[in-house]
């Protein structure tokens, strides 16, 4: 076994520490996992099975019965577009429809950078500053087409002026 | 005995911090701190207003405060001078925060455009109290009484405002005479489906159990609502407060909050609330003494919608897949692990410490015959004043969009009003005189569901809308049931090919039928409520989706399919920006000349619309008989 795998797993070990062994952990342990590595694993699904006592594909049948939990490794900035009502009222399509174009990607993907990925949520509770957009948690209020492009800009500039600087 | 005395200490400590914001010697500035506030640029005005007090010299004391519900208004920012009285703002975003500052702290006068109100009942120095401000004078703060006023992470706040003394009532009184004072407050759950406290409360309390549990939903799933943020944001301990009455009169040992992951802030306004009632002995082993036990953890939901469903949410926290089972037996007979659980919605344990604080007879005078107290609301859509507004139950829901919301953007007609989101249905605008109460929203064939109330005027149609909730409940939809998983998928389908122009009059009666069998046979009310949207669409605005059918018309222009795009000759100035912004090279001409856009290869996108000057509005659209032509607004004048 390789060593990084041996790291990945005392790393889950210790994640896992602070929940009991029981099967009502599922769902701590899968957000504990999600929210230090940004996915759920296959490996972290296998020691985790191991923790709790149960097999990987009963915490497979939970995970993916719930939208928040993820198996791929998103891109450095998730951006969330809320599909609530109020924002459905006041055209939150258009705003979905300039980030797909901008970004070039469909809801549920990640840009080919790693940089961007696009998620469809279902609500933010912001319905009042209607249409929304959320990026890494940090909400944008009362969207339009073009907002929406400066902000996909603005990110785009602050990397490129990190990776100028790395330089 | 209960440690009364351990109580008195600490309402002594809370009215001292209290007094010291009451009696300031430096300006207080409260700022509308919830997620409404940050996202409208809350956090960055108040680091701009702070910045620039250091480097003017000037100091003041900064309290984060709840959400005060006009989000239109948002940012809010409230200052306190020395001399007592708080002036109310907003919005004050971070551009206007250098004025501001200016303004208020440097000429220590007043910014009277941005004025909401004095934190007053009655006028201050010529300035109007803000009970006033036409949003706020129809409202009945009591769910939201603290929010926006108090620190909602700061304890000794909440015990000032007279906190856990509902609490104490409730170990003083005993738990027999707290049930008789819910049943005779007419607390109905405010969660959607209106089931009297008391009986949910009586029912656990009676069954015979080793252990018994008390759940709070605070997964707010409903797409349109963010009335429970606002409370957990604001208030979380009138929250918590509810939950250890609540568990004392069930007889509970042990309580659970389950809120959406959704929304982290309010998540760790719950932590450190409950951090502080272990800290002062309000959780834990023999709570003041009283011989009563109970703790709260919190679990978070993980993105299910129908987790908001009572047996699903308790299938979630047991780590399972969250999948509603049948009722009978019902949670309060055997819930959680098999035992007795009671699960309340936010806004009804918020209320609960209420009733307990100032009594039944206090509580019963808000409301109508069958609903008691008052109900919050999410008010949003095409409404001028949007937010979380709080209204006594009865009054006429005309009362709630014109005066509450001050009526429809840009002066358009109201076309109907949407409550109870995916499980609710709308109302049409000629029945706003409608009292808001349980029983007439559901004759209507809408609900009062947990709080969205979504106004929608004529540029909203109403097939679409149908079309949006059926594809968000059937995308929710959990699949164990037939009728729902397999009803919803097929009603979309419907829906779907109406508004893509494809729909045929038989697909209406198709409609009828499923929404009847998927009512009928489903096994939780997420499928049971999953029709009414296109149910009483159909009721009301049968005509908008027989012209979808028939003339192939979207009245609203909404329905992309139904819409076709032109170019007004007379109006073309031929400056080439459509045909650049096409996507399919689908317009041509020349340039200073009219151009032409070519249905064959158009795919109605709707580009060449959007980039049309509006100096020129030259595109126009149809749908069936109908054309709508843009406004044509003057050039601005250069100035300078």
């Amino acid at each position: 076994m390789s060593s990084s795998h041996s790291e990945l797993v005392s790393g889950l070990q210790q994640l896992f520490q602070k929940y009991p062994a029981k099967r009502s952990s599922i769902i701590p342990l899968l957000q504990e996992v999600q929210g230090h590595y940004g996915y759920i694993s296959a490996p972290a699904v296998d020691a985790m099975a191991d923790y709790l006592g149960v097999s990987a594909s009963e915490i497979y049948g939970v995970a993916s019965f719930y939208t928040q939990f993820k198996f791929t490794p998103p891109g450095k900035y998730v951006i969330q577009i809320c599909q609530g009502t109020a924002c459905h009222v006041r055209a939150s399509s258009i705003i979905l429809e300039a980030l797909r174009e901008e970004l070039k990607i469909e809801p549920g993907h990640t840009t080919p950078d790693g940089l961007f990925t696009l998620e469809r949520v279902a609500c933010v509770g912001c319905c009042a500053l209607a249409p929304v957009m959320a990026i890494n948690g940090k909400v944008y209020a009362q969207m339009t087409q073009d907002k929406v492009c400066e902000v996909i800009k603005e990110y785009r500039q602050k990397e490129e002026n990190k990776v100028g600087k790395e330089k | 005995m209960i440690a009364e005395d351990t109580m008195q200490i600490l309402y002594e400590r809370a009215q001292e911090e209290w007094s010291k914001i009451e009696k300031n010697t430096l300006p207080v500035v409260y700022v509308g701190s919830a997620t409404c506030g940050r996202a409208a640029g809350a956090l960055e005005t108040e680091e701009i207003i702070k910045n620039l007090l250091i480097k003017n010299k000037k100091y003041a004391t900064f309290v984060e405060v709840g959400c005060m519900g006009p989000c239109a208004l948002e940012p809010i920012i409230m200052v306190q001078p020395s001399d007592g009285i708080p002036i109310c703002y907003g919005p004050i975003k971070p551009e206007n925060a250098e004025e501001f500052v200016r303004r208020i702290f440097l000429e220590e006068g007043v910014w009277e455009e941005k004025l909401i109100g004095v934190m007053s009942t009655d006028e201050f120095h010529g300035l109007p109290p803000i009970t006033r401000h036409p949003m706020l004078a129809p409202q009945v703060r009591n769910v939201l009484r603290n929010c926006g006023l108090i620190d909602p992470e700061n304890f000794y706040h909440y015990l000032a405002q007279g906190g856990y003394r509902g609490f104490l009532k409730a170990l003083d009184i005993g738990a027999d005479a707290v049930l008789e004072e819910i049943k005779k407050s007419g607390l109905r759950g405010r969660g959607g489906a209106g089931f009297p406290t008391w009986r949910k409360w009586s029912f656990a309390r009676e069954t015979q159990a080793d252990e018994k549990y008390l759940i709070c939903n605070a997964d707010e799933g409903d797409p349109g609502a963010f009335m429970n943020r606002s409370v957990l944001e604001g208030d979380p301990h009138s929250v918590l407060e509810g939950m250890l009455i609540a568990g004392y009169t069930i007889g509970a040992r042990h309580g659970y909050v389950y809120c959406r992951a959704e929304y982290p802030l309010a998540i760790r306004r719950l932590e450190i609330a409950i951090q502080q009632m272990y800290e002062h002995g309000l959780l834990g082993e023999n709570i003041l003494n009283s011989g009563f036990s109970f703790d709260i953890t919190i679990k978070k939901g993980a993105g299910a919608f129908v987790c908001g469903e009572e047996t699903a949410l308790i299938a979630s926290i047991e780590g399972n897949r969250g999948m509603p089972r049948p009722r009978p037996p019902f949670p309060a007979i055997s819930g959680l692990w098999g035992k007795p659980t009671v699960i309340q919605n936010v806004e009804t344990l918020a209320n609960v410490s209420l009733i307990l604080q100032r009594g039944a007879d206090w509580y019963v005078q808000y409301g109508n015959e069958n609903s008691k107290g008052t109900k919050t609301f999410a008010l949003a859509g095409k409404i001028k004043r949007t937010g979380l507004v709080e209204i006594p139950l009865g009054i006429p829901l005309r009362k709630v969009i014109f005066e509450v919301g001050g009526g429809i953007l840009d002066d358009k007609e109201v076309k109907a009003v949407q409550t109870g989101g995916p499980s609710g249905g709308c109302i049409p605008a000629e029945m706003l005189d409608l009292p808001v109460d349980y029983e007439a929203l559901t004759k209507a064939g809408s609900i009062m569901g947990s709080g969205g109330m979504i106004v929608l005027d004529e540029d909203n149609c109403m097939v679409d809308i149908a079309r949006y909730f059926l594809s968000f409940t059937q995308a929710e939809s959990c699949g164990k049931c037939t009728p729902c998983r397999v009803g919803t998928r097929a009603m979309l389908g419907i829906l779907e090919r109406i508004c893509s122009g494809k729909g045929e009059m038989m697909d209406i009666l198709r409609l009828e039928t499923l929404a009847q069998t998927i009512k009928q046979g489903s096994l939780c009310g997420l499928g049971q409520t999953a029709p009414n949207p296109v149910l009483s669409t159909l009721r009301y605005f049968r005509h908008e989706y027989e012209e979808h059918i028939k003339a192939k018309e979207c009245r609203a222009f909404v329905c992309g399919p139904l819409i076709s795009y032109h170019i007004d000759p007379e109006r073309c100035a031929g400056c080439t920006m459509c045909a650049k912004a096409c996507p399919v090279k689908a317009i041509s001409g020349k340039r200073k000349e009219p151009h032409v856009i070519d249905p064959g290869t158009c795919i109605r996108c709707g580009q060449c619309l959007r980039v049309c000057p509006t100096i020129y509005s030259a595109v126009y659209r149809r749908s069936g008989s109908r054309v709508r032509y843009e406004p044509i607004k003057e050039r601005k004048k250069k100035t300078g």
